[in-house]
């Protein structure tokens, strides 16, 4: 009867009522209440639990052969060494192989949704940015897309130019986590600090354009925040000389490495129909072998007019991810060069001043300067009502925004299509058989980014 | 301080004992500055990175920022084996049960160094399934402002951390379980115990 | 390119389509509630129209529009190997927030249909695991609504266990699965 003590009963085991007081009870924000020191909850410990004891039979008839139907169960998540960021896979555990798995998400949920209707339209864009925070300006330019859709307008070339330049540098960017992440957890850190080193020089050509090195906030509802400053062309060239020499330390290293190809070959592979269904878009779509890449089939910003290949695998396995997202990183770069070539002249804003703001010398010194940033500044930027559904390829897939306007200066509905909620959906049933150790390198692969998955 | 001075030149005659040098290679202090300064020095982060500040929390460690030259080098994501946590990033109401399940996990001394306005007052997120800062449920000694806090910013809280410890004053954690025992103490008093 | 949907759609389903607008690039199909599974399926299997990819599932609240029915459904859907878009919306009653589920048709609709369960409260019959997927458990109200307030918290004690998730027909398969490898 040694068992009996050691694990929980059924009668034990925490249901997922709550504490009958505390339940029910509104905790309005604002007031902090004290500290629960001491009063912490309890949670399903990891431990040998057996599925048996949920349908409450006796445990004397597992004492002959407990090994033969115990399971143990584990939480992969949502605080965890593999930096992939907050969510929680509940696995049943047999010896290393999962027989079930279920996830759980919903542990950065930050309200963006409900943010969108209470701000107005220019104050989305921080909001934004922190959606998929890898890549913050490639969200940026969807939203800003899905409301010049919204209201019809045509943004200048220049703003487009800047716009397709940096948002292939935050690709880049979201890439290198991605890749660099993955490889930390299967156990090669040196490339991770690699990718870092990359990160940090387009962290400064970030901050030298817009001011802020991640969140920079830099697109607008009619263009970009202001122009880029008079070395960015130079910036971007050492940029563009510098950032293949780190991605080819990685290949070198990563790409014919024994340990590697092991650990992911024939891992999580997926058939395109699968694919598909489950509504995959972006590199690991394009890794099973189905080549849709939104800036191919439906382009947008001169997208067809560049020169650049859209990467595409076969089997869908992590290698396959590996691969495609490398040769990705490899393809826009090629793209920031051609388009920094011809970087035409001229405005970054649309020339409303009921859109964009005015610039400050009118604002003081003209009286409808004034009342146009006192207008925007109060009421917003007034989209006419409708709804529109605008899709850019952001750095997981197709990102989608789909907004609803009463005709305000506030979003009536904004919903974000996120491509990793997609994604990560099919994860439960695609983990059975596969082994613990297997599920950190899927997860890396999968680029999972909970502040996008959540919203 | 001259301590190579005195193992290559060890002072005095042949022979005799380097009565000179000792105030040079001998120091005396007290034991809780000692301890004080080897908890400082060798801080162990338990990232609980949730968010957007957990990759400027990734930026730090990097080679360009590098926090082992502040003495934190061993990240460890158990919270068996750290000593400071450092919260980057939004704490939501559904994470909240995992924050304190993993802060009482810690060993004392145990600090906690709230990095992000996310983390300090619920930043910009005033909305139904946000803490609005974690101190709701955990006692934080240094709260760095940012969105997210650049790396210098991270640093400049650790250190001030590292000075906090240094000086010897009790963590936020140990103040609040004073005020309690304290609270509970005139408790007891007044139902006459 | 648009003309051709929503051609093939009033063809198909004559009674279930209730409205037809095309802006901004946009084909937009009001549809039925009783008949949308199988406008969907129809739209899916069609060899005309082959909108094999489930992009996204979502609704909107049409309260402070003083809109009846008070919520819309939104299916946008995509096709691979067409390109062509379209845009599908049901309207659901307050009184009666059902509508059949897409999950049987597209495997994608799965989690954002448990994301609309979660923010508006809408139910999808059929769907094999309604429940609430970024709220935590403990959570009360339905957050998108407009008559929800955007700051009312709720306080969460204990972590959902997630057993509630496995039928017990799964839990014996699980453990017959189990005992099988190890037996090997």
């Amino acid at each position: 009867m040694v068992f009996k003590d050691a694990v929980i009963t059924p009668e034990e085991m925490p249901r997922t009522t709550p504490v009958p007081e505390q339940h029910g009870q509104p905790h309005p924000t604002g007031t902090a209440p004290a500290a629960h020191v001491g009063a912490h909850p309890v949670v399903p410990r990891a431990g040998r639990v057996s599925i048996e004891r949920f349908a409450g039979e006796e445990l004397d008839e597992l004492t002959e052969d407990p090994l033969a139907e115990e399971l143990l169960v584990i939480n992969i998540g949502p605080s965890h060494p593999a930096m992939h960021g907050t969510f929680r896979i509940k696995c049943w555990l047999d010896g290393e192989t999962i027989v079930k798995a279920i996830p759980e998400i919903g542990y950065l949920h930050r309200c963006f949704e409900k943010m969108s209707e209470t701000h107005r339209w220019q104050e989305i864009f921080p909001y934004t940015d922190r959606l998929n925070y890898m890549s913050p300006f490639l969200n940026n330019v969807g939203f800003a897309l899905a409301v010049e859709k919204l209201m019809g307008i045509e943004i200048p070339p220049r703003a487009q130019r800047i716009r397709v330049i940096l948002g292939e540098l935050s690709r880049v960017m979201d890439h290198f986590v991605c890749i660099g992440t993955n490889l930390v957890d299967l156990g090669a850190l040196t490339n991770f600090w690699y990718f870092f080193r990359g990160r940090e020089e387009i962290y400064s050509l970030l901050e030298h354009v817009s001011g802020a090195r991640m969140m920079v906030a830099y697109g607008r509802v009619g263009g970009l925040m202001r122009d880029v400053h008079d070395t960015f062309d130079e910036e971007v060239r050492g940029l563009l000389e510098t950032l293949p020499r780190y991605i080819d330390d990685v290949d070198r290293l990563i790409t014919k490495n024994r340990i590697f190809v092991d650990r992911t070959r024939g891992v999580h592979a997926i058939s395109k129909e699968e694919a598909v269904d489950w509504g995959w878009t972006g590199p690991c779509l394009r890794a099973a072998g189905v080549p849709y890449d939104v800036r191919r089939a439906h382009p947008y910003y001169d997208y067809d007019q560049f020169d650049w290949q859209v990467p595409v695998g076969t089997t869908g396995d992590v290698y396959d991810r590996y691969l495609v997202r490398m040769e990705e990183i490899r393809q826009s770069l090629k793209i920031v060069e051609q388009a920094l070539g011809d970087l035409p002249d001229g405005p970054v804003n649309v020339d409303d001043w009921g859109i964009a703001p005015p610039p400050k010398a009118a604002v003081y010194n003209t009286i409808e300067g004034m009342v146009a940033h006192f207008k925007l500044t109060f009421e917003g930027i007034q989209v006419p009502a409708g709804e529109v559904y605008s899709y850019t390829e952001g750095g997981n897939g197709e990102l989608g925004f789909y907004l609803v306007s009463d005709g305000g200066g506030r979003p009536y509905r904004v919903h974000c299509r996120a491509p990793c909620f997609a994604i990560y959906q099919n994860i439960g049933p695609t983990l059975e058989g596969c082994m613990v150790s297997d599920v950190v390198a899927i997860m890396g692969s999968l680029n999972v980014i909970a502040g996008e998955l959540d919203r | 301080m001259g301590l190579k001075d005195d193992l290559v030149h060890p002072g005095g005659e042949p022979g005799g004992w380097p009565v000179e040098e000792t105030p040079k290679s001998v120091f005396t202090t007290r034991l809780e500055k000692m301890v004080n300064w080897a908890r400082a020095g060798s801080l162990w982060p338990l990232p609980f990175g949730t968010a957007c500040c957990a990759i400027e929390f990734m930026s730090v460690v990097s080679a360009h920022y590098d926090l082992a030259r502040f003495g934190a080098e061993v990240v460890r994501f158990s919270p068996r084996q750290s000593d400071m946590m450092i919260v980057a990033g939004t704490v939501v109401d559904k994470q909240a049960p995992i924050l304190k399940l993993i802060y009482e996990q810690m060993c004392e001394p145990k600090w906690v160094i709230s990095m992000g306005v996310c983390a300090s007052s619920g930043g910009f997120y005033r909305a139904y399934h946000v803490m609005q800062g974690i101190d709701e449920l955990v006692p934080v000694d240094i709260y760095i402002a940012g969105c997210p806090p650049t790396p210098e910013g991270l640093i400049y809280g650790i250190i001030k951390l590292q000075e906090k410890i240094q000086r010897g004053e009790p963590s936020r954690f140990q103040e609040i379980r004073a005020e309690r025992r304290a609270a509970e103490a005139e408790r007891h008093e007044l139902v006459g115990a | 390119m648009a003309q051709f949907v929503a051609d093939r759609l009033q063809e198909g389903f004559p009674d279930a389509v209730q409205r037809i607008l095309d802006e901004r690039g946009d084909l937009t199909v009001w549809v039925s509630r009783d008949r949308v599974h199988e406008l969907l399926a129809f739209c899916k299997h069609d060899d005309g129209l082959r909108f094999d990819f489930c992009m996204d599932v979502t609704a909107v609240d049409y309260l402070s529009l003083g809109g009846d029915p008070r919520f819309a459904v939104v299916y946008h859907l995509y096709s691979l190997t067409t390109g062509k878009r379209v845009r599908i919306k049901v309207g659901v009653p307050e009184e009666d927030p059902v509508v059949a589920t897409a999950t049987d048709v597209w495997k994608a609709a799965d989690w954002f249909e448990r994301e609309v369960y979660d923010m508006f409260g809408i139910r999808f019959e059929g769907h094999p695991n309604m429940k609430r997927i970024l709220c935590h458990h403990d959570f009360q109200g339905h957050a998108l609504r407009k008559d929800y307030p955007a700051d009312l918290r709720w306080r969460l004690v204990r972590p959902d266990d997630l057993v509630n998730e496995i039928s017990p027909e799964e839990m014996e398969r699980i453990r017959a699965g189990a005992e099988r490898a190890l037996s090997d």
